[in-house]
């Protein structure tokens, strides 16, 4: 049962997952499916579905439903299973503290403060948007400055816009999709602004966004001083060098009332934190085995909580492994424990999961430091295969078997991505 | 109206003195150019409380520091707001600093300061383990501590208001001209008449002061840049930690604040324009180093805000405390460093002058004295939280999901007089957290149109030209 308003909330689930998007509802359905006969999903957000919510383009679930949706409708999809299933949703509720002994605090207007206990926990809480602290960007503190979410907010939930002339830093496909929101709703957007030499959002995303409403994107380039007292005047953009070092000589001013900082997301940790859960310094997120527990038994994590994902479909993936699992802990179905560390090696700068097991087959997905053509990946001495290429801003997403896990006796597993020479394997594309 | 006093400034010191002269029977004014008070340097510095050792003897620098923070223990109790004792350390990282130390001891010790020890290698890495290897030797200041600066702004200003201070908000002060034996003050929002008018207008002052014909000093900013840095460095120091000091600089500190974040800062760099309050690239880079001077496991990327202040320095270096050949008009001037400190010190000291200047000081029989700031929901425990969330359900609704802050919170900060998105920010830490207000921005709008039945094309950040959003185009029907 959806609701946003008073019910019978019980005081003990089976399964309590925080977070409401792709990966809580998912994992909520895998939880199910295992077998917990009460399941609840909590957000505090009006509306469940996530960051889904907020992108209406098309381009959700080609893997897991074979068709292009809207992130609307892949929520939408997800939502009628949940309520198939007889999973419980409390919208518009805030997760406070969630705590080693599977008890959660909850806050909200209309349940007030109360705890309730879980048998197990999903934390699927989903990502936060990377702020001006977080690139230390000089200047003065002016308003109109705002990350490209709360833009999105403006629009969609107060009615208003966030100004009438707008740069964007950041292309990737928030970045994107910002500026061509905001150029349909009449705000000049002067260009889109990108430190990287290649654009950080799908190609699909650079045409629609755009090419089609003549807004420029400059590679190599970036703000690099806000300017303004009271309210954002103008931006100081300057090329940079493959350092990444900008080239002031080259600096030019562009009068502006908005920037719109649309450069990275990041976990949120705030209740991993409070539950003390080891975390992996790269991702930011919580460290998971392979069945996506957390270094706490009967914690488990998925989704952007864990790692950022580029494609909504590995996200549910990866969330209703993480919800079977928690519904087979209540049971007592836990499979062997993970007995290979995954470290990551050469070009490789991060690895979810953390840990696997030799006797069953696993998805990894794994980020680069750099882009490298025609290269290989190669997990010890086990398995290679060969990659069309590898880039920063793209998951590298590779499956494993017991074919070749079967050879390796266990222990550290180091992964590198190197360029090739006299690769064995099928080629595929990262 | 004629008042008898007239406070132009609503910084620190301009709020510790309405506060000290609203316990009068006396009219006094307060007149602000900003939209609120503490909006000025006030609210962009390191909150820190000094020991009562740093500055030198023979200096009214020096006398009010030590005199402010004995003030601020009872002031900060009787305010209802936090106060943190945390104490100092002020770290020799070589031999040839430990005499500096033993010269700020003494100095303490002379005029009265406790506590102050010096500590070997051993015990300063005992305590605080993740302080630089290189330390040779500590001098620890007990009396040392944190407030939020801008708490104490709103406390005093709303006891001094609740206590009949009359208040001139989003009036700057233009014109200051002797009428017989009274002053007129002039702001483009109508004259104010005052027998006193006290300058506290900060870096400003210098201008203030030669409106009322007795400019004879020059103020000169000092841009000092702070970073704020992520909680999860929570607890990596306890006390504040402090380079050996050089004759011009107290150095880059690192400082527990009073909500449990680090702050790294301040830089310290002569700049010509009183508003040039701009961050840099080179200025976060010397705090970095300067920090990491200090605790090496500070870093840069757990940066979540940089702001920077401008100290107000006047000539001579020292507070510019006193009467002027204008009978009647009084500096309150040149109060940099520590100036948070010293402010209650400094109003007492005020009153003191006027008087002896020939206004009578009569205590009120009553003086209102406001509901401690109620404690963060937040930081309750779960029962008196729940306790009060069946009083009223909008404590449970969470709007600043880093701080935990509270919807009926907020109302309460814009009901106390929170006009602007910095002015709810400021009162309640809505927006402080790590996201910055991504999550909680538009919401406290929401409810800051709703209160004040205003579109939110209307609000502003700060005030003046700060607006925020502006409405969207007429569909075309
Ligand atoms: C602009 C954009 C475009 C994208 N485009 C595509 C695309 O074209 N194709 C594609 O496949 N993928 C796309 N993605 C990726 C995909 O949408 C995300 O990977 C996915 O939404 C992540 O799901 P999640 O459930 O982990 O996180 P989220 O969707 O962020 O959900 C997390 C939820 O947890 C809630 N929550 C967090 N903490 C608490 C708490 N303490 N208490 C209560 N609730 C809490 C939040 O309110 C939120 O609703 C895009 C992502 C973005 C941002
Ligand atoms: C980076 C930095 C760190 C610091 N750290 C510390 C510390 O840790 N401890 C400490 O004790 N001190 C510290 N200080 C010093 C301390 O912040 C100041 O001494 C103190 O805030 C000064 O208060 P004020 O009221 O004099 O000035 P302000 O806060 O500047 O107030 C002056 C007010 O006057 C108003 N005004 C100006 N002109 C007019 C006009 N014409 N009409 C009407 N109003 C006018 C302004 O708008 C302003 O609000 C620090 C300073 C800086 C810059």
């Amino acid at each position: 049962m959806i609701s946003d308003k008073p019910h019978h909330l019980r005081q003990q689930y089976d399964v309590v997952v925080t977070g409401a998007g792709p990966a809580g509802m998912a994992a909520a359905i895998g939880a199910s499916e295992a077998g917990a006969a009460h399941v609840l999903i909590i957000d505090r957000e009006r509306e469940a579905g996530g960051i889904l919510q907020q992108c209406i383009h098309q381009g959700f679930g080609m893997h897991h439903f074979g068709e292009e949706l809207t992130g609307p409708e892949y929520a939408q999809r997800f939502l009628a299973q949940v309520e198939a299933h007889g999973i419980d949703i409390i919208t518009d509720t805030f997760v406070d503290v969630a705590r080693s002994d599977k008890t959660l605090k909850l806050m909200s207007a209309h349940e007030g403060v109360r705890v309730i206990s879980a048998g197990a926990v999903v934390l699927a809480t989903g990502a936060r948007e990377r702020t001006r602290g977080a690139i230390r960007l000089p200047g003065t503190r002016p308003s109109g400055i705002y990350t490209a979410g709360v833009a999105q907010r403006f629009v969609n939930m107060l009615g208003c816009l966030p100004g009438t002339r707008a740069v964007i830093l950041g292309s990737g496909d928030i970045g994107l999709i910002m500026a061509r929101r905001l150029a349909l709703e009449g705000v000049e957007v002067v260009g889109v602004y990108e430190i990287m030499p290649h654009p950080n959002g799908l190609n699909r995303n650079i045409v629609h966004c755009l090419h089609d409403f003549d807004i420029p994107l400059h590679l190599s380039t970036t703000v690099v001083e806000v300017h303004g007292r009271d309210r954002l005047e103008s931006v100081t953009v300057a090329p940079v060098d493959d350092q990444r070092v900008p080239i002031m000589a080259q600096a030019a001013q562009i009068p502006c009332d908005t920037l719109l900082l649309a450069i990275g997301l990041i976990p949120e940790r705030e209740l991993a934190d409070g539950l003390r859960l080891r975390m992996d310094t790269v991702t930011g997120g919580p460290l998971v085995s392979s069945t996506m527990e957390t270094s706490q038994d009967g914690i488990y994590a998925c989704g952007n909580g864990v790692h950022i994902h580029d494609l909504v479909d590995f996200v549910t993936q990866e969330s209703l492994l993480a919800g079977h699992s928690a519904g087979d802990s209540l049971f007592g179905r836990r499979p062997p424990v993970d007995n290979v560390r995954m470290i990551p090696g050469e070009n490789v700068v991060s690895c979810v999961p953390h840990t696997i097991s030799t006797d069953r087959e696993h998805t990894v997905y794994l980020r680069v430091r750099r882009a490298l053509d025609k290269c290989a990946i190669r997990f010890g001495e086990i398995y290679e295969k060969k990659l069309r290429y590898v880039f920063p801003a793209e998951t590298v997403t590779v499956r494993l078997t017991p074919r070749f896990l079967a050879r390796f006796p266990g222990g550290a597993l180091r992964i590198d991505i190197l360029p090739r020479q006299g690769a064995r394997g099928d080629e595929e594309a990262a | 109206m004629r008042y008898d006093v007239a406070i132009v400034g609503g910084g620190v010191v301009g709020c510790a003195l309405a506060y000290a002269l609203t316990r009068y029977q006396l009219n006094t004014l307060l007149i602000e150019k900003a939209c609120d008070v503490g909006f000025g340097t006030s609210k962009a510095n390191s909150g820190v409380i000094h020991g009562g050792h740093h500055s030198r003897a023979g200096t009214l620098r020096g006398d009010l520091e030590w005199a402010g923070n004995r003030q601020w223990l009872l002031l900060c109790r009787d305010l209802g707001i936090g106060f943190r004792q945390v104490g100092e350390l002020m770290l020799a990282l070589s031999d040839a600093d430990v005499p500096v130390l033993e010269e700020y001891k003494r100095q303490g010790d002379a005029r009265g300061v406790p506590g102050l020890t010096l500590w070997d290698r051993q015990q300063v890495r005992d305590d605080t383990p993740s302080i630089t290897e290189d330390m040779v030797a500590a001098l620890y200041a007990p009396t040392t501590a944190v407030i939020n600066p801008y708490e104490a702004c709103f406390a005093l200003f709303d006891h001094a208001r609740a206590n009949g201070l009359r208040v001139a908000l989003d009036h700057a002060v233009t014109g200051i001209a002797a009428v017989q034996d009274s002053w007129v003050v002039q702001t483009q929002g109508g004259d104010f008449e005052a027998d006193f008018v006290l300058n506290a207008a900060g870096l400003y002052a210098d201008e203030v002061a030669a409106m009322a014909g007795v400019g004879t000093f020059d103020i000169h900013p000092r841009k000092g840049e702070e970073l704020l840095l992520d909680k999860r460095l929570e607890g990596i120091v306890r006390h504040i930690i402090f380079p050996c000091p050089t004759p011009i600089s107290k150095g880059i500190l690192v400082i527990p604040t009073l909500d449990g974040t680090i702050m790294i800062g301040p830089s310290a760099q002569e700049v010509t324009a009183k508003d040039e309050v701009t961050t840099t690239m080179e200025g976060g880079s010397e705090v970095f180093a300067g920090a990491q001077r200090l605790v090496p496991g500070i870093q840069m990327r757990d940066c979540i805000a940089e702001f920077a202040g401008l100290r107000a320095i006047a000539d001579g270096d020292d507070f510019i405390i006193g009467t002027t050949v204008a009978h009647g008009f009084v500096n309150v001037a040149g109060i940099q460093s520590p100036g948070l400190t010293a402010a209650p010190a400094i109003a007492e000291r005020v009153c003191a002058i006027l008087r002896d200047e020939g206004l009578a000081l009569r205590p009120k029989t009553t003086f209102v004295s406001l509901p401690a700031v109620r404690a963060r929901f937040a930081g309750l425990t779960t029962e008196e939280q729940a306790r009060l969330s069946a009083q009223d359900a909008r404590y449970s609704h969470i709007i600043c999901r880093c701080e935990g802050i509270s919807e009926r919170e907020i109302i309460d900060a814009i009901r106390a007089g929170g006009n602007t998105l910095d002015g709810i920010k400021f009162r309640t830490r809505a927006g402080m957290g790590r996201c910055q207000g991504a999550f909680c921005a538009w919401r406290c709008m929401a409810l800051l149109a709703q209160e004040r039945q205003t579109p939110l094309h209307t609000l502003t950040k700060r005030g003046g030209g700060s607006w925020l959003v502006c409405a969207r185009p007429e569909e075309p029907s």
